[in-house]
């Protein structure tokens, strides 16, 4: 029970929140809205869902935001200056970012040092990389951007579900699937219990670590193909920061950061909090946008404090158990 | 055995093959599967993922969820259990965690399950469901190795006994055959009749002790330790015995204030006190060396002087800082007192010997001038030399009229400087033996007595 | 003498990025005096570092403590603002407080979470990390705040004795700092702390009350830091100020050879950590090369100086040296 607790909050707090929006806002009742709120927090999510697994797994990935703002560089330079195809370009960056995860997640296994520094140093390579490849915003003009961006799915009411938004929400449905129903899932899990009796227990921990930094990379890669495609330009300063909304997201969504236990369930329902926030303070109009920063903040400190205490409760009645 | 620490000599035969794993995986392969005190298993995984984790039931990638616990819930029914598969294994009691940990083992290969410490943390209902499963394990043909050191449960359940001390192959003897008495005797090391000898050779001094510096009444708490009664004085040994995992080192820690007592009370000078914390207990100038001085008692980076100043510093506070010249003249002090080798204060102290860093952090308690101090197992993995100067400064401690609580197992050296010595077992205590009645072979009776009921019948029961 | 010998790869990698400097900046060591203060790459060197240098002597006792402190940048910005905000209404002494002791609520508030509540340290930090910069927007109000208070502008621009302010501060709060951990039992307690915490406390050491005060002082440092920010381009930016110098000065402090797991710690070696960063800084800036290779190169860094400190490393160089 304490352990779906965190969601089952998120859950009332997105319902609430929402609700709230819809008595102050009735265009909250339309799927406009809805479409818009999906569209919006696209990237996001994407990245969200790579963040999942590796706090799952005990580790942390302060890298995606610049693996975000190198691939819509990338993209940019790779289409309009060197000519390449999109398509064969963004399987080139995704590729390249696996690689890049992998390399990651090796040195963290290797040589036992701490995920959070590590990632720290990729996270500086990855933008020092993004900027020398440009330092200024590059516009795509490529054929393919131009119709993607009116590919939409129209829904009842008026909103538009774009292809984006699709792309988020069939990365959310692939990644649960993985992470609640294949082995891989169980064992990201259990690299988060304990990676000493993961190992004891005959699981190879190295293979996993390397597979779940990966996984977090090719995530952050696809999330800035989604990105260049939504401004439909590339610049290295794009997504800064957005490891730290993806690592709130992930929190609010119930899940540890000490690892072992959340899924991602409670990560969509914390992208969509943030979402929320920030569709509300644009509809409201008088709130500044920092107040986004401030509420997350808030929203990130508040869960932590319900994890720690429902932690030490459930330490309790162990002990209880025990005795 | 499992490989984890590579054997140098001897071999491994199962069947009649020699086996010579190099991992803990290579020995599960071979079919021995080994669980450990700790339960060696995932708290955060449910029950079923735990039994089957890297070998799920698949389909097309997929797990199959309802198969694998369906699958889980018959393994689990073998071993007389009924749980919900799919909660996650921490929410059920240890003996359960333990259970599933023996049938992961079984269920992968085990031909030969080695228990090393399993019912440590287990009730006694719940080490009466482990022997079963046990029994119903020998049935079908597995050979179990029980690692304990709980003799009730050796003549409850095995079949034959091999003792091993200090690293060493004692004796192996069938069970039946084998006394308690002469087993705790063999534990231990200690030929009785040459005891006896020794006690009655050897005439002891009484000391006159004065009024006790501390006394616990009922301190106890709730599954840790049975409520205590002791008191000491100053220039008094008393003198804490019992096999490991008795109650010892968890009494020690309750009257330092590092566990919090649920029952019972501390009296200082007849005055009963509050010990909160570490820092209280150094505040009434108490004093304790722990068992484990690499976990617990030393900063390895920092140096000897540094280590020996550091409880003095804590009680005075962080800005009355002793300055350089006093922490070297403290040190040094000691390191001449104490005969700490190498004698420089400026050596990181994790490169000393156990021996020296035992000394350092007897230094480190000395230096705060402790009415009480308490010592557990100070002589424990030392050297010979070492050992005897511990001892030495014990009684030289004494002397001067400093109160001494020492928890050891070697009895032969709680004998010779303790002037009370309490016996525990199970985490209760069982005797206390005064002046006269203080021999080895009195403490051996104790710890070894046969009914455990005993235990809390000597005793009041808590309130 | 012993800390120099300590600190000697750190003395001699500054010296040879001076040399490497040096080379493709000819002029680089030329130090001259001009309208009563000095000028020169070398001082610019200095100048330019202060606010890493500041927010090292935080993080170096944060780290020493086992700990991590990623609020900094935000509370540089936090600090910066409301410095910034008074600084044209209130006389300086007002406008220093108020922003000092905005940094030293911050920095308690991280080590109650840390210390009392037991959250770890990156998640309990990274709250102030995304929270902060929204709080600073709020005081800005979103706008970059200017202001025209010479007193202010000087603890940025302004020089002692020929040498510029934000130098004279790094070498004060070294001062204070030393003063403070090595000058009381503080230091040894953090270090006893982060070596072996349990341990620490059986030997009757306030652990928390020790954590506590390495983030307040952490919090303290990034005040000042922000506060000479501000004073430099004369107006606070909520958006930009101490962006990324959390980074900078966590590999300060690994550069200053502190092991993240806590234990032993070098202030100076610290503020020396974050020159050395700063020259290499500069000295990419004057070789031509693109400024964006700065953050390649401090990766680079980071990761060969924890490859060094690796245990893993060393047992791996061990089996290497033995012949079989």
């Amino acid at each position: 029970m304490s352990r779906n607790l965190p969601v089952l909050v998120a859950a009332l707090l997105f319902a609430a929140g929402y609700g709230l929006c819809a008595t102050q806002y009735p265009a909250f009742l339309t799927t406009r809205v809805v479409g818009n709120l999906l569209a919006d927090s696209a990237f996001l999510g994407i990245v969200a869902v790579g963040m999942t697994f590796v706090i799952i797994a005990g580790g942390i990935d302060l890298s995606v935001g610049s693996v975000v703002g190198f691939t819509t560089v990338f993209l940019a330079l790779a289409i309009t200056r060197w000519g390449l195809p999109p398509l064969a370009a963004f399987g080139l960056v995704l590729a390249a970012a696996t690689l890049f995860g992998a390399a990651m997640g090796a040195l963290i296994h290797v040589f036992a040092m701490p995920p959070f520094i590590v990632t720290l140093a990729g996270m500086f390579l990855a933008r020092g990389a993004g900027f020398l490849l440009s330092t200024e915003s590059v516009p795509i003009d490529a054929p393919l951007y131009g119709a993607v961006s009116d590919l939409a799915l129209a829904l009842p009411g008026g909103g538009r579900l774009t292809l984006t938004g699709g792309i988020m929400l069939a990365v959310f449905l692939a990644g649960g699937v993985l992470l609640h129903a294949t082995r891989f899932g169980a064992t990201v899990y259990a690299l988060g219990g304990s990676r000493q009796t993961t190992a004891l227990m005959g699981v190879p921990v190295g293979r996993n670590t390397v597979a779940v930094y990966a996984l977090s990379s090719l995530l952050a890669a696809l999330a800035g193909i989604v990105f260049s495609l939504d401004t439909a330009s590339g610049t290295p300063l794009s997504a800064v920061g957005v490891e730290l909304d993806a690592i709130a997201a992930v929190v609010i969504g119930g899940t540890l950061l000490t690892g072992g236990q959340g899924g991602l369930p409670g990560t969509v329902l914390g992208v969509m909090i943030g979402g929320l926030i920030q569709t509300a303070i644009t509809f409201d109009g008088t709130l500044s946008s920092w107040w986004t920063k401030i509420a997350t903040g808030l929203l990130l400190f508040a869960f932590i404090a319900l994890q720690q205490g429902s932690v030490a409760l459930a330490g309790r009645s162990e002990r209880r158990a025990r005795a | 055995m499992t490989g984890i620490v590579r054997r140098d000599a001897g071999a491994v035969r199962l069947d009649g093959m020699p086996i010579a794993p190099r991992s803990a995986e290579e020995s599960a392969r071979a079919g021995i599967a080994t669980v450990y005190q700790e339960v060696g298993l995932l708290p955060n995984l449910t029950v079923a993922q735990n039994l089957f984790l890297g070998r799920e039931p698949t389909r097309f990638g997929l797990v199959r969820g309802r198969a694998m616990r369906q699958r889980a819930s018959e393994r689990l029914a073998e071993f007389g259990l009924s749980i919900e598969v799919g909660a996650p294994l921490g929410s059920f009691p240890v003996a359960v965690q333990h259970l599933v940990a023996i049938a992961r083992a079984v269920d992968l290969s085990a031909r030969v399950l080695i228990l090393d410490e399993p019912t440590a943390s287990l009730d006694t209902h719940e080490v009466t469901v482990l022997f079963g499963v046990m029994r119903r394990l020998a049935e079908r043909g597995i050979g179990i190795v029980f690692v304990t050191h709980f003799l009730e449960q050796v003549y409850a359940i095995t079949d034959r006994i091999t003792v091993l001390r200090n690293g060493r192959l004692v004796t192996e003897r069938e069970t039946a055959q084998f006394p308690r008495l002469d087993l705790v005797r063999t534990m231990l090391g200690r030929d009785l009749a040459e005891e006896e000898a020794r006690a009655e050779t050897g005439p002891r001094v009484r000391r006159t002790a004065g009024p006790p510096v501390l006394r616990a009444e009922k301190l106890g708490k709730a599954g840790y330790l049975q409520p205590v009664d002791l008191s000491v004085a100053g220039g008094e040994v008393v003198g804490l015995a019992g096999l490991l995992g008795s109650g010892r080192t968890e009494t020690a820690r309750l009257l330092f204030g590092a566990e919090r007592p649920d029952q019972g009370r501390i009296l200082l000078d007849g005055k009963p006190v509050r010990i909160a914390g570490p820092r209280d207990a150094l505040k009434h100038r108490l004093g304790y060396c722990p068992e484990e001085r690499k976990t617990d008692g030393i900063v390895a980076d920092l140096t000897v002087r540094e280590n020996i100043v550091l409880a003095l510093q804590a009680r005075q506070g962080p800005f009355r800082p002793l300055g350089q010249a006093a922490q070297d003249r403290i040190a040094r002090n000691f390191i001449a007192k104490l005969d700490i080798r190498p004698p420089d204060p400026e050596r990181p102290i994790g490169l000393l010997s156990g021996g020296n860093q035992q000394k350092a952090l007897l230094a480190r308690w000395l230096a705060t001038e402790p009415r009480l101090l308490i010592l557990d197992e100070p002589t424990r993995g030392i050297d010979v030399g070492a050992h005897a100067e511990i001892i030495r400064l014990i009684r030289s401690l004494c002397e001067a009229g400093l109160a001494l609580l020492v928890i050891s197992s070697e009895l032969e050296e709680i004998v010779t400087y303790s002037d009370r010595v309490i016996v525990m077992r199970d985490r209760a205590q069982v005797a206390e033996l005064a002046d006269g009645a203080i021999d080895v072979t009195a403490i051996l009776r104790a710890i070894a007595a046969e009914a455990p009921r005993t235990a809390s019948a000597c005793q009041p029961e808590p309130a | 003498m012993r800390a120099l010998r300590a600190g000697a790869p750190q003395l001699l990698a500054f010296l040879a990025v001076l040399l490497a400097d040096r080379l493709v900046a000819p002029q680089f060591l030329a130090v001259h005096w001009q309208d009563g203060r000095l000028f020169g790459s070398l001082v610019d060197v200095f100048n330019r570092g202060a606010p890493v240098a500041l927010l090292s002597l935080g993080m170096v006792l944060v780290v020493a403590t086992g700990g991590i402190d990623l609020s900094v940048g935000a509370v540089m910005a936090i600090a910066g603002a409301v410095a910034a905000s008074l600084a044209d209404s209130q006389p300086l002494p007002l406008v220093l407080a108020a922003a000092l002791a905005t940094g030293l609520v911050c920095g308690l508030w991280n080590g109650l979470l840390v210390a009392v509540l037991r959250i770890q340290p990156i998640v309990a930090t990274l709250i102030l990390m995304v929270a902060g910069r929204g709080i600073a927007q709020l005081i800005t109000e979103g706008r970059i705040i200017t202001f025209a208070s010479a007193d202010l502008a000087f603890l940025g621009g302004g020089a002692l004795l020929g040498v510029p302010m934000p130098v004279v501060l790094v070498f004060g709060m070294l001062l204070v700092t030393l003063a403070l951990v090595r000058g009381t039992a503080l230091g040894l307690m953090i270090e006893a702390t982060g070596g072996n915490a349990r341990a620490s406390a059986l030997a009757g050491i306030d652990t928390r009350a020790v954590t506590l005060a390495v983030y307040a002082w952490s919090g303290f440092c990034a005040a000042l830091a922000g506060v000479v920010a501000a004073a430099d381009i004369l107006g606070a930016d909520a958006n930009n100020a101490g962006l990324w110098l959390e980074l900078d000065a966590i590999l300060a402090v690994v550069v200053a050879g502190s092991s993240l797991l806590g234990g032993r710690f070098s202030l100076w070696l610290a503020v020396l950590g974050a020159v050395l960063i700063q020259a290499m800084n500069t000295g990419i800036l004057l070789s031509g090369l693109p400024p964006e290779l700065n953050l390649v190169v401090k990766a680079v860094v980071v990761l060969a100086v924890l490859l060094l400190q690796s245990p893993r490393l060393a047992g791996l160089s061990l089996l290497l040296r033995s012949p079989r």
